[in-house]
């Protein structure tokens, strides 16, 4: 193989001036990436929070298929759940023919059906822990004050159990950030998606890459000072004194 | 139908290298995490901020772009190199690529883990033992280190589980793992579906294998105690 002919500048240092022409593309990156991962993580909470409940309470034939949808989409990668959905079901006429059709052949609603899937088996887990290792005294105490079972639940039993579950969310909402990034993979033009076309239009190698980690990395930072803040408000109780 | 099982030898071999890719990542991960953990437990200020810049730096970038970055910067650092040396050209494969990127982030994962583990070994142990006379390395090797290998399980349970379901996006870059060779078959079959569904319950299966052998393996590092199961 011949040398290619890219390298003639000795282009070690970064082409700021591309990444600062086509910034409107990073931020129209960052946007897409906010709203599909903040969206995902959203349907995914409202799938988790019966879900998560219904596994802690062992509620019957409910609960182990629970198990089974959060074995599978735990068991195995995003990526070919992604796939699945936005390559594999329109092998089928049916689905080709039905009303669905219109949003299965977006990208953009395949991601956000993949992503919100995966977040709401990932979050029902933690949900279930988070419920229950509720302490007993606390439900106790709710029932001795004559509470009935459903007050138990939405005064007690659920904002506890989502304060504890606090920490392990914010691990949850950061992967699911870094995980949304195959979504450039079926050409969304999320923040990677960004980088991959400004390196694929100057005949980059790092530049668009280098931009995208860097966005990555500061909005991971946003998310991580947040659940702090979060952690601090509502574990107050918890903290060493 | 019939087509994934015409193909089930070629999905096998993906398979292989899909196992293979996460085995020689996760050696390369314990390597860097304990080069990591021995850094940041033993080094002067220099090496402690280097350890600590990059455990935050991986923790903060998603695995796909850091496998780009790698795969393709990389690629323009080596040819700048060999340019300027006047070497014959050196072509990075995806293969190589997948296992150094994937080495390299869950390594940062495994520093802490494996830090955390030491942290959690009374230090009276190592007194004991060094009063007792033993030297430095014996301690290590008879006393600390079975502990730290019991308490650091779960953890690296955990970055196995996770590193092998990463390995998935190698297939970006053109690596005929589990996945791509999915893709190629669905595409040259059109049937997307059943090829992709034949890959989601491998990686179920590879899962359920890994939990099974690495609960045996916690088990026997768990004998002798109160909560042994």
């Amino acid at each position: 193989m011949i040398w290619l002919s890219v390298d003639t500048s000795g282009a070690l240092p970064m082409r700021v001036d591309l990444v600062w022409e086509n910034i409107d593309l990073f931020v129209e990156g960052v946007w897409l990436t906010v709203q599909l991962t903040g969206l995902a993580l959203i349907i995914g909470f409202c799938i988790a929070l019966p879900f998560g409940i219904a596994r802690a309470r062992n509620v019957r034939y409910l609960s182990p298929a629970i198990r089974t949808y959060v074995y599978a989409f735990r068991g195995t990668p995003l990526l070919i759940q992604l796939f699945l959905i936005y390559y594999g079901l329109g092998q089928f006429e049916a689905v080709r023919d039905s009303i669905f059709w219109a949003y299965l052949r977006s990208p953009w609603w395949c991601a956000l059906l993949a992503f919100s899937l995966n977040s709401g088996a990932y979050a029902t887990e933690i949900i279930r822990g988070a419920v229950a290792t509720t302490p007993k005294g606390q439900i106790e105490a709710a029932m001795a004050l004559g509470l009935r079972k459903w007050q138990v639940y939405a005064l007690v039993v659920i904002p506890s159990a989502l304060r504890r579950a606090l920490p392990q969310y914010g691990n949850e909402v950061v992967f699911m950030l870094h995980g949304s990034s195959i979504a450039s993979i079926i050409t969304i033009q999320d923040i990677l998606g960004a980088g991959r076309t400004l390196n694929a239009r100057y005949y980059l190698a790092y530049e668009g890459f280098l931009t995208a980690a860097i966005l990555y990395m500061a909005i991971t930072l946003a998310c991580v000072l947040a659940f702090r803040g979060l952690e601090r408000h509502y574990l107050r109780h918890l903290a060493p004194r | 139908m019939e087509n994934v099982i015409e193909y089930l030898p070629l999905l096998m071999k993906g398979t292989g290298v899909t196992i293979a890719m996460a085995v020689l990542a996760l050696a390369l991960a314990t390597a860097m995490g304990t080069l990591g953990a021995w850094g940041r437990l033993t080094g002067g200020p220099v090496v402690r901020t280097v350890v600590l810049g990059y455990t935050s730096l991986v923790r903060g970038v998603p695995d796909l772009v850091m496998l780009l970055l790698f795969f393709f910067g990389g690629q323009r650092l080596i040819n700048l190199f060999t340019n300027s040396m006047g070497l014959e050209r050196i072509d990075v494969s995806p293969f190589v690529s997948g296992v150094i990127t994937i080495g390299f982030i869950y390594g940062a994962y495994l520093t802490e883990t494996f830090r955390g583990a030491y942290l959690t070994v009374d230090t009276g142990q190592r007194e004991a033992a060094y009063a007792l006379g033993m030297k430095r390395f014996q301690t290590l090797r008879l006393v600390s280190l079975p502990q730290i290998i019991r308490f650091a399980l779960p953890g690296y349970t955990n970055v196995w589980m996770v590193l092998a379901k990463s390995t998935a996006v190698v297939s970006v870059i053109g690596l005929s793992d589990l996945v791509g060779i999915a893709s190629d078959a669905g595409r040259s079959t059109r049937e997307p579906f059943w090829f992709y569904l034949a890959a989601f319950f491998i990686y179920l299966a590879i899962t359920f294998v890994s939990e099974r052998i690495l609960d045996l393996v916690e088990r026997r590092y768990e004998r002798g105690f109160a909560n042994a199961r």
